[in-house]
């Protein structure tokens, strides 16, 4: 393990001959095909996740700060649920869980599980942000709002969701990086992801350290990516004047 | 439709699959909180000196851990403890090792900001009395950070607790296995993760009321 071997990359996932210019031809594939691959199923995982949670999240983080006590109630449980088990459960209760219950998922594919999984565990986090940037707007914008003559959902619309969802990018922004980073728990139900790819080519080849060091190379560079998109939301729709809205 | 059915998980099964790991679980966490404050508590403050060849080492160490997926983090030591001892190393121990290094990353974060939130006249009034750094950092700064932050700490804790069950990837045994294998050998799994999920929320949630308690007695005592 002295030298270093990125050769390693170029190799036959078969017979591990190494194949010039590192990627196979005619239904062969080099390790460096698998690890592309890995990364797409890493990312899809990540951004189909971000997605589900977002959308569930702010749903629920909305509902926690309505003024009923139903709806505040669903919004806690469901927060308090999915936060408190651990997410490798969670994936896989999704996985052997879910489908033996309810029949009618029994054909769906594991990818669409994990996401669900991912997404839902992540929503509960997103909700509470969420809540947590509405509360932090004062009480009298809502009132405003109400005696405007808006309806409630007018309200929420057009007074407090704009500046809140302003408020949580920051917060967003770091939840969606640890989104990338917990998508490595779908090994665990045998998605063909970087982690997985990780534990399989390291077994495979021995040659575990260049591996690894690829494996996290790629999770540190879409979590990058995602933060500067992030940062570029928040650039673009920041309110002069504001707090972190610059001048 | 499947019918459910937990007669199987008897006193004597889950004592003999799962007790183990769940014994395993606690010690990792236990063991992983206390060195992981430990360590962060350390990196903290060496973050926080005016010395750059103590702030960059500790900001590097705490970036890198953060942004590496823990499964990540795991696999990593688990392949390289061994190539560093010379010797292979069992997958428990890896785990308390890794989680211990880990987790001081994450509980640096939370130190430092208990100790930035003390007011600096503290640590003037600390050395105006003829304190050393270490006096003042140990009788004065310390305390008060560290109770400050005493429910985020747990909170983290918390979160501690539930990750441990990603020692998955290394075969440790511990809860979460326990009831794996449990449901393997009684061909049971639907029922066995169901009581693991049931488990892993009651202990996570009723420790975060206690923390949620605990807040508010500090709040009104501050």
């Amino acid at each position: 393990m002295s030298t270093w071997d990125w050769q390693v990359f170029c190799k036959d996932t078969i017979d591990g001959e190494i194949v010039p210019r590192c990627f196979g031809s005619a239904g062969d594939i080099t390790y460096l095909d698998w690890l592309l691959s890995a990364w797409g199923w890493t990312l899809s995982v990540s951004l189909l996740a971000l997605l589900v949670a977002l959308l569930l999240g702010s749903i629920m983080g909305i509902l926690r700060t309505a003024p009923h006590r139903g709806w505040v109630l669903l919004g806690n449980a469901w927060t308090e649920l999915f936060r408190n088990i651990p997410l490798l459960v969670q994936i896989f209760l999704w996985y052997h869980v879910v489908p033996a219950l309810i029949p009618p998922l029994r054909g769906v594919p594991s990818f669409l599980l994990v996401v669900l999984g991912l997404g839902l565990f992540t929503s509960a986090r997103i909700s509470e942000q969420v809540r947590a940037g509405i509360q932090s707007l004062t009480g009298g914008q809502r009132m405003a709002g109400l005696a405007m003559g808006f309806t409630l959902p007018q309200t929420y619309r057009y007074v407090l969701l704009p500046m809140a969802f302003r408020i949580v990018i920051p917060p967003l922004t770091s939840e969606s990086m640890n989104i990338v980073k917990n998508s490595a728990v779908a090994f665990a139900v045998s998605i063909s992801e970087l982690t997985l790819f990780a534990l399989q080519a390291q077994e495979e080849t021995a040659r575990g350290i260049e591996i690894y060091l690829a494996v996290t190379g790629l999770y540190f560079v879409s979590a990058f990516a995602l933060n500067r998109v992030f940062h570029f939301v928040e650039q673009r729709v920041r309110v002069p004047g504001m707090i972190g809205g610059g001048t | 439709m499947l019918t459910l059915d937990f007669a199987f998980l008897t006193p004597q099964v889950l004592s003999s699959y799962v007790l183990k790991g769940f014994v395993f679980s606690l010690q990792l966490t236990a063991i992983a909180m206390l060195g992981g404050i430990a360590l962060g508590t350390v990196l903290a403050l060496m973050r926080l000196s005016s010395k750059p060849w103590l702030t960059l080492p500790a900001a590097a160490y705490v970036n890198t851990m953060r942004s590496i997926p823990l499964v990540m983090v795991i696999l990593w030591f688990f392949l390289l403890i061994p190539l560093a001892i010379g010797r292979p190393l069992g997958a428990e121990m890896s785990a308390i090792i890794t989680f211990t290094l880990f987790e001081a990353a994450y509980y640096s974060e939370i130190m430092r900001a208990g100790i930035q939130s003390i007011p600096r006249g503290q640590v003037a009034a600390g050395y105006a009395l003829g304190m050393r750094y270490g006096q003042t950092m140990g009788l004065v700064v310390l305390p008060q950070a560290f109770r400050n932050m005493l429910p985020v700490l747990l909170t983290q804790t918390i979160i501690l607790f539930q990750d441990t069950s990603l020692v998955y990837a290394i075969g440790a045994y511990d809860l979460l296995k326990g009831f794996e294998i449990a449901g393997k050998n009684f061909n049971r799994p639907v029922e066995t993760y169901l009581v693991a999920a049931v488990l892993y929320f009651v202990i996570s949630f009723s420790l975060s009321m206690l923390v949620r308690r605990l807040q508010q007695r500090i709040a009104i005592i501050r």
